[in-house]
Parts: C-alpha cells; structure tokens; sequence
C-alpha cells in the first residue's frame, strides 16, 4: 500500500489510542480517502491486515457510509445539499446549473476530469440554503449564478483542491 | 415587542474579536467549572444536574440526569461518554456553531460530565462533514491538554480522562445512539435492540455509556456555573433551560437563537425575531423540530389539555416554543430545528423531498423501514412527476402506518411521522396534485417540480 510516511505515522500512533482496534476503522480509511482520493479493494484488505480484521469485516463498511469511494472521482468533488430547507431555497436549480456548466449528470464526473456532481443529505447549515461544499469548504447561499461562478474558479484553478496528484 | 434572546450556550458565538481559542476562553472565566467540578464528589455533581431538569438536546427530550442515574456502576467494567455530535437531523444546525466559534465550551461541559460520571475515556462523535469542526476540536483538545484540562491527573485531581474525536462518514443513522456506538466499535451503524441494549447497561464495546447531544454537554458546564436550582428557575417547570432554534426556509433572518423554553411564540419567533415570511406570501406550514417531527398547518387550531392539566386553544402563532407545548400539539420540538414553509411551497414535493432522505438513510436492517421507506419515496415521486395512480394516498397511509412501531429504532417513526402527518393535514392537495398530474402526463406536457 502506498501512503506517504507521515499517514503510516498518523495510523500507528491512532490505533493504540482505542480500547478495540476495530474501532480505527473509519479513521483508517479516512486516511486512505483524503490521500488517494477513493478506497481501492487493496486499501480495503490492507485496513483488515493492519486491524487484525476479514475484508468483509471493512468492506461492509466501505459500502454502508456514503462519504467512503470505491472509485476515483473528478479533481474537485461538487457536493450540492439537496434536503428540504436547500430544496425550498432552491437547491436543485443550482445543481442544474452546475450540470450545464460541468456538462455532466449527478453522480457523474465531467469528461475534462474537473468535478463530480453528486447530491449529498442535510450538512446542518439550513440557514445559508443552499450550500454546496467543494472537497471540504463550505459555500453558502449558492445560488445558480454563484454556481457558474464556482465551476469558473474551479476551471481557472483558484480554488485549491483536497489533494495534489 | 421585541423578543429578546437570552444567550447562555450562544453568549459568545458570532460576538467580535471571540475566537475558538484556549486563550480567548479562558479570558472569558473559561475553564472555572470545571476547576470547581474537580473539588467536588461526582455524585453531587449528578444531583445538580438532576435537580436542573435539563433535558436532551438531541431530539428525544430525555432529562439527563435520569439517564446518568441508570449507567451501571456495579458491573466493574469501564465507562465511556460519547458526545454526539454528528448533527443531521435535517434543519439543525447549532453543534455546528458551538464546535467552529467556541469549541472549549463543549470540552469544558464534557470534562466535567466525565468526571461526574467517572468516565474511563470520552469521545466525540462528530459527522464526516465537519472537516474543519473535527480539525478545530483536535487543536482544542490539545490545547486543553497543554493546560491540564484533559489527560493525567487533571487538575491535581487525581482523575485521568482524554477525548478521542472520531468523525463519521455521512449517515444519518449515526445520530442514533446506538448506532452511533456501533458504527464507533468500527461496524455498520445498525442500531441495537433495547432492551436489553440500553446505553447506560451496555453501550460501547458492551460497557457501560452515557451518550449527551454537543448543547446538553454544554449546558452541564452552565449548570455548574449557577447551579441546578438556578438552571431551573430558567424556562418552565419540565421545560428548564434555553434552547437553540435553528429557523430555516420561508422566513426573512433564517438563523439560530437561543431562548429559554417557552418563553416566547412559534408566531414570536417566526414573525418578530426572524422578520416574518418574504413580501407578499402568506404562512403555509412549519416543521417544528427537525424533518421527522409532525408538520403543522398554518390555519389549524389546537385544542387539548397539557401534562399539568390546562386546557389551550391555540392558532399555529400561539404554540409556545418547549417541549411540553410542541407535544401537547401533536408535534415534538425535536432538535430545535424549525422549517418554515410559505404558500408558494408545493406540499406533495416537500413530502417528496423528506422522502427521498429517509429512504437514502434507512440503515436498511429493519424490512418494514428498508422497503417501506424506499415505496413511499417511489410513491410520492410519482405523485410529483405525473405518474400517480388514484389509490396512492391510500397507499402512503397504509405504507407509514406499517412502519411505525416494527422497527428496532425510532428511525421507523422519524420515517413514518412526515407521511402521516402532511396527509393528515394537506389530505386534499395530495389527492388534487395526483390527479393533475396524471391529466398532465396523458397530455404528454412536461412536468416541473422544484422541491425534488
């Protein structure tokens, strides 16, 4: 498995601290997730080793919590909330609108590799509806405009992504 | 009138030149509880708290106390305190808050909850989303660390604690408690049967634990500053404390605001502290406490007798604001998060919309949550996309009346409540839009819908 030496670090040194080893489940493939950007069935059976676990025992995990990826996504992942206070805000006109600009569907990626567009639930800041988060920064009050707008900053390079490939 | 907020838990939040860090809190007498904590029995500490009549911020209004006083203390094995922090009912958003601009508070509260509890080692579950809060709670933690808060022999007490943040990864169920135990033990957040599962008997790896939503937590910290008796004088007697109401939707200052219960109006907060709906529009419905509690119509009237006896008559803008008043309407106050819905709101979709979350959330063990929750969201999208058949609100009804009450966890009634109550009350506009929609489809006309 290839991780730099300083998550190999972060895990050991994270392991120990729980009663259970089980329980560095999620913290593990976070790890994994915000480095390579998805958990690859190899990620999957190296957590199991490293937890002294089976692989269904992780990838029953993997394929419960929405967050975890089995497959690479865009450079910058478009997370637009779709549930009901953003929807009565207008939710769903702005994700139309980052489809047009990206020229792909939800749960798609665009064919330059720039964004995925996927539909996520509730991310508990229903006063500013809408909101989006881009990899992990939260806008708010997005509306179509201002969703053109991002998908320019994202083109032009000006938002920094999560990870550097 | 102006209402006017009574800022405990939010007395720094949003105020200039406060920020989340150790210094900054401690200049604000931060940190002073929980020296006073650690001079006293632990015991007295949870009589404090019972006598404060604080109840759970999370959703299901249990008195904390009572649930500190069932934590099986004679079994020998260790005792753990989650802090849930996974913040999902749809329309919440005050954890937030408190974990980004004033994170010391909420570690401050769980200190002294450890000790009172006598807590092995805590955790904080927070949701995968929060990627900044969970970074903010670790520097924190460290911080408090450096200053002997948390860790060895805090504060020469002799008691020794830590707090690992442990972040989900965005489901819904994990604000369940016992899901949120499972899905901390490494597994899929499958909530466990109670009994034999209660939390305090066995929780976390099957040890006794004590599981408080981030306000509750906070409020311990408020209620050793003043006191239980003090913390009860605040609010109405059941109804103790302020609360944080998250006002989303059709309003003019969607926000948070911190009042004590029942101190004022669902019309007060709606119209005077939140501006009132937009120009023109007139109160449709509101989702009092978080998407899973029973929708009120705006031209209902509400009559009944609260737990003390009184008869009330009131119009949706009279309904005081606290857990007692909200369930005596046939509604709950949840989590505190109001949804406001004007009339331009189309009610089928807004159903539409709820359903579409319960069935993405449905942890899928229970079979009448798993594919009921999935047929009403089919159900109602083809009410919304012209596809409807006559006998569907029949079918809705008989769907959510099958769930509720044969699952393991309360997920079914969160599921089921929205059905059940927007049918209840908009019964004709469900019945209108699936015939229209119908005479639409058979036209070939296209069909717009906004909310789904």
């Amino acid at each position: 498995m290839n991780l730099k030496s300083e998550s190999l670090a972060k895990i050991d040194s994270l392991i120990p601290r729980y009663p259970e080893k089980r329980s560095a489940v999620l913290p593990l493939l976070h790890l994994i997730q915000e480095e390579h950007g998805w958990i690859s069935n190899e990620a999957i059976e190296w957590v199991a080793a490293k937890l002294e676990l089976q692989p269904i025992n992780v990838y029953e995990v993997v394929t419960f919590y929405p967050m975890f990826k089995q497959k690479p996504g865009g450079k910058y992942a478009v997370k637009v909330c779709r549930t009901l206070s953003c929807a009565l805000g207008g939710a769903y006109k702005t994700c139309k609108s980052f489809q047009e600009a990206l020229g792909c569907e939800v749960d798609g990626t665009s064919e330059d590799g720039l964004a995925s567009i996927e539909f996520v639930e509730c991310h508990a800041n229903c006063g500013k509806a809408p909101v989006v988060m881009i990899d992990e920064h939260m806008y708010e009050g997005v509306d179509e405009n201002a969703a053109r707008k991002l998908v320019e900053a994202m083109r032009a390079g000006e938002i920094k992504p999560a990870r550097e490939d | 009138m102006a209402v006017e907020q009574t800022r405990i838990i939010f007395k720094h939040i949003d105020v200039e030149g406060y920020t989340n860090d150790i210094d900054c809190y401690e200049r604000h007498g931060g940190y002073a509880e929980l020296k006073k904590a650690v001079g006293m029995e632990p015991d007295a500490i949870c009589a404090e708290v019972m006598e404060s009549g604080v109840r759970g911020r999370g959703g299901a209004g249990f008195p904390a106390g009572m649930k500190w006083k069932f934590l099986d203390r004679k079994s020998g094995k260790p005792i753990y305190l989650v802090c849930n922090a996974d913040e999902s009912e749809p329309g919440t958003f005050k954890d937030r808050q408190i974990i980004h601009k004033d994170p010391h508070q909420l570690i401050e509260g769980m200190m002294i909850t450890a000790y009172a509890i006598r807590a092995k080692l805590a955790f904080i579950y927070i949701r995968g989303e929060f990627f900044e809060g969970a970074r903010i709670l670790e520097r924190a933690i460290e911080e408090a660390r450096a200053k002997n808060y948390l860790g060895d022999n805090i504060l020469g007490s002799g008691y020794s604690c830590d707090i690992i943040v442990h972040r989900g990864a965005g489901a819904y169920i994990c604000g369940e408690e016992t899901g949120l135990i499972e899905s901390l033990e490494g597994k899929r957040p499958y909530p466990r049967i109670k009994p034999p599962y209660f939390p305090a008997a066995l929780g976390l790896y099957q040890c006794p634990t004590i599981v408080n939503n981030v306000e509750t937590l906070c409020d311990v910290k408020h209620i050793m500053n003043m006191g239980g008796k003090a913390f009860a004088e605040i609010g109405t007697p059941g109804n103790t404390g302020t609360r944080i109401w998250c006002v989303s939707g059709h309003v003019r200052k969607p926000g948070y605001y911190e009042f004590p219960c029942a101190a004022l109006t669902l019309g007060e907060l709606i119209y005077d502290v939140c501006g009132g709906l937009l120009p023109g529009r007139s109160l449709k419905a509101v989702i009092p406490g978080g998407s899973s509690s029973k929708i009120l119509r705006a031209d209902e009237r509400f009559k009944g007798k609260l737990r003390d006896g009184t008869e009330f008559d009131w119009g949706i803008n009279d309904i005081p604001m606290d857990f007692d008043s909200l369930s005596a309407v046939g509604s709950m106050s949840g989590s505190g998060g109001v949804i406001v819905m004007d009339d331009t709101t189309d009610i089928v979709e807004a159903l539409a919309n709820i359903n579409y979350f319960y069935a993405h959330e449905s942890c899928g063990q229970c079979t009448p949550c798993r594919e009921g929750v999935q047929w009403m969201k089919k159900v109602t999208y083809r009410m919304c996309n012209g596809a409807a058949r006559e006998e569907d609100v029949e079918l809705l009804r008989s769907i959510a009346g099958q769930i509720e009450g044969r699952t393991i966890c309360a997920f079914g009634e969160a599921a089921a409540w929205p059905v059940q109550s927007f049918l209840a009350k908009f019964n004709d506009e469900f019945v209108a839009k699936a015939k229209a929609q119908a005479a639409r489809n058979a036209s070939g006309e296209a069909v717009e819908t906004t909310l789904i």
